[in-house]
């Protein structure tokens, strides 16, 4: 910032000549920079401001439960079941499709395709959610009540089923949406395998499949467990897929198509807001706050990983 | 290639016989094609024989064929190619049920959304209205306001940031701090933004604030990480060379990038704003903690809630109604709802790519 304070000290310096204007436009600069930093702390700090009442909430305050701990906890444990229900899912089909892109289709298609999958991640999250609601639901209860039929004896498929709107279809649809975003990363990691190594897998003889697993998978190893931590942060705190697909009763259950499901954090802020009064506001913004701890380690976590790949070429 | 791998065969096999042979025989470049259209064949009489769906003839004709093809490969290739052509068949299987989702919303929202398109549907809102008829106009009105005012605060913010990034910060301290921030940003839940600004309007407002203006402070924090991202990308690309030209002509700094490097990467800026805007558009959860929900237009932020589309979707959906007809009328009312949004969502998106093409000729290529 100090514009004018050195120059004549050294003449000879190579530095673009400065005017008043200089000054205004970098302090300019700088200052969306600083706003963006108090922007992330004023979340940070609100939400830690509003939640300290929550702490002491129990009773009708903390809907029902004795205190904040217990009222939380089935909610974090929803929230990472349906997540890590997501990852299940989306993982190997976000791989596969990667492999696709990177190098199995015909690089004119494969472009094509990467825009079609990218359009996959443009619907609204409440666009999912109303067709997971109205639709999705329909097309897998016969396959919940086959599952709770014959593989009852599993404790994850124990029933009754009585609805497909279960912790297993939200898992589903937020499968469904952070399938583009760990796609579109891996992708990115596979195209990076260096040319010589793939070239050479493939002059030693390899088929297209061993060159893929001599080549590609161990180069990108780590930045594939990094996107799939960007997934999942995606996904706890996804809210509207949720809050319309589940029906929730607040439960700690592994039983994935019951109508007893356990809720996650971000659908139960969407559904109870409304009628949140007194220090049942800051009981949700409490549940904010915990999710904004945990998408932030996640998150931390997988960009952490992705630098330490990175380092290693 | 065939008959080359051919010749070879026979010349390995007639000069000496005890040795195996250099190359293996392939499977003709059709054999995907043949074995496919018996796998799904076969699959199709026995679907008809026992009555199945057309669900369970896919399916079946898939895992016929997920077993004859390498079956065939094989006897024929030996074991390593066959190995490759599961593999190959289980990649694009994958890829096939990706696209089972977006085939299967568009073709739901379009055939349950079309209907609800009507002439009222757009030009008139929800007051009065008790279960049947009214539009949505209040709603399209409100996503529009609430997302221009959420672009006109995340855009110049979010590309004078990247400028602090690219042209002043040089990778000091602030802007690595900054960079990280913008990370962690990047990941924040969108119902977090929304708890962020119902805190703060909470403290400035009392108790369970409706502001439509809220609305757009919490989109902003998830639209400026966007912004700096993109439009960092965007500036790294412009060449050093052209800035040095501007300084050896004696241009200031701020001139340089105003006139030279924001002009050579404006394609990209604008696409990437345009990707932001639709990315946020559809949001839903911020919108529904601090804008609230109204059945009448409003047309001012600063003065109480908004309806906007994605809301309208969420609470028609989810909202219990005296009659099942008015259920109906709800359902189709967010169907349409859905619709329209999807066709504004893409439409950013279609934009945001002509943009982009029509722009990149000038940054270089």
């Amino acid at each position: 910032m100090s514009t004018t304070m050195t120059e004549p000290e050294k003449p000879a310096q190579a530095t673009p000549p400065r005017r008043g204007g200089d000054a205004i436009f970098a302090g300019t600069a700088y200052g969306a920079g600083v706003l963006i930093m108090l922007a992330l702390a004023g979340v940070a700090i609100f939400l830690l401001l509003e939640s300290i009442p929550a702490l002491s909430a129990s009773g009708d305050q903390a809907y029902g439960a004795d205190n904040i701990v217990v009222y939380i906890w089935p909610l974090i444990y929803g929230t990472i079941l349906a997540a890590i229900i997501a990852l299940i899912f989306a993982t190997p089909l976000a791989i596969g499709v990667a492999l696709i892109i990177s190098h199995y289709a015909p690089r004119r298609i494969a472009k094509l395709l990467g825009y079609v999958i990218d359009l996959l991640a443009a619907v609204p999250s409440v666009v999912y959610g109303l067709w997971g609601r109205e639709t999705l639901q329909g097309y897998v209860f016969p396959i919940y009540q086959w599952l709770s039929d014959n593989l009852g004896w599993i404790p994850l498929f124990d029933g009754p089923v009585t609805t497909g709107r279960t912790i297993l279809t939200a898992g589903l649809v937020l499968a469904v949406m952070i399938l583009p975003i760990i796609t579109a990363l891996c992708r990115e990691i596979f195209a990076q395998t260096p040319q010589m190594h793939q070239e050479a897998a493939l002059a030693l003889g390899a088929t297209r499949w061993e060159m893929i697993k001599m080549a590609v998978f161990p180069y990108s190893r780590s930045g594939v467990v990094s996107s799939v931590m960007l997934g999942l942060g995606r996904a706890l705190g996804e809210t509207m897929a949720v809050a319309l697909v589940l029906s929730a009763s607040g439960v700690i259950t592994i039983d994935l198509v019951s109508s007893q499901n356990p809720s996650t954090i971000a659908a139960n802020i969407a559904l109870n807001y409304a009628n949140a009064s007194g220090t049942k506001a800051n009981v949700l913004i409490f549940g904010g706050l915990v999710l904004f701890v945990v998408t932030f380690a996640v998150n931390f976590l997988g960009r952490w990983l992705a630098a330490r790949g990175k380092v290693k070429e | 290639m065939a008959d080359l791998d051919d010749k070879t065969l026979t010349t390995a096999t007639t000069a000496d016989p005890d040795r195996p042979p250099l190359t293996r025989p392939q499977l003709p470049a059709a054999a995907p094609y043949i074995t496919a259209a018996i796998s799904w064949g076969l699959s199709g009489a026995i679907a008809l024989g026992l009555g199945w769906g057309i669900a369970g003839w896919i399916v079946v004709g898939w895992a016929i064929f997920l077993v004859a093809l390498p079956a065939w490969s094989r006897a024929l290739e030996g074991g390593r190619k066959a190995v490759d052509r599961m593999v190959t068949i289980l990649v694009w299987t994958t890829f096939a049920i990706a696209m089972m989702p977006l085939v299967a919303v568009s073709w739901t929202v379009i055939e349950r959304g079309a209907p609800a398109f009507s002439v009222e549907f757009f030009t008139s809102d929800q007051s009065g209205v008790i279960g049947i008829g009214g539009g949505v106009l209040h709603a399209i009105i409100g996503t529009a306001i609430i997302t221009l005012v959420a672009t006109l605060i995340s855009v110049p913010i979010g590309i004078m940031a990247a400028v602090y990034l690219v042209e002043y910060g040089k990778n000091n301290r602030m802007s690595r701090i900054l960079t990280f921030l913008v990370d962690v940003m990047t990941g924040i839940p969108s119902i977090v933004a929304g708890l962020f600004a119902l805190a703060l309007f909470t403290l400035l407002l009392g108790p369970l604030p409706r502001l439509a203006v809220g609305g757009s402070i919490a989109l902003s924090v998830l639209m400026i990480p966007i912004v700096v991202r993109s439009t960092e990308e965007m500036l790294k690309l412009v060449p050093d060379e052209l800035r040095e030209g501007a300084y050896a002509l004696g241009v200031p700094k701020w001139r340089t990038i105003t006139k030279v490097v924001i002009p050579t990467a404006l394609g990209g800026i604008v696409t990437g704003a345009t990707l932001a805007v639709a990315r946020v558009a559809g949001e839903t959860a911020p919108l529904l903690l601090i804008a609230g929900t109204l059945r009448s237009i409003n047309t001012n932020p600063f003065d109480g809630g908004m309806q906007t589309l994605p809301v309208l979707i969420f609470s028609e959906a989810t909202k219990g109604a005296a009659r099942p007809e008015y259920v109906v009328a709800q359902l189709e009312r967010a169907w349409g709802s859905a619709l329209v949004l999807i066709i504004i969502v893409m439409g950013l998106n279609l934009l945001a790519r002509v943009v982009g093409a029509y722009f990149s000729p000038k940054t270089g290529r």
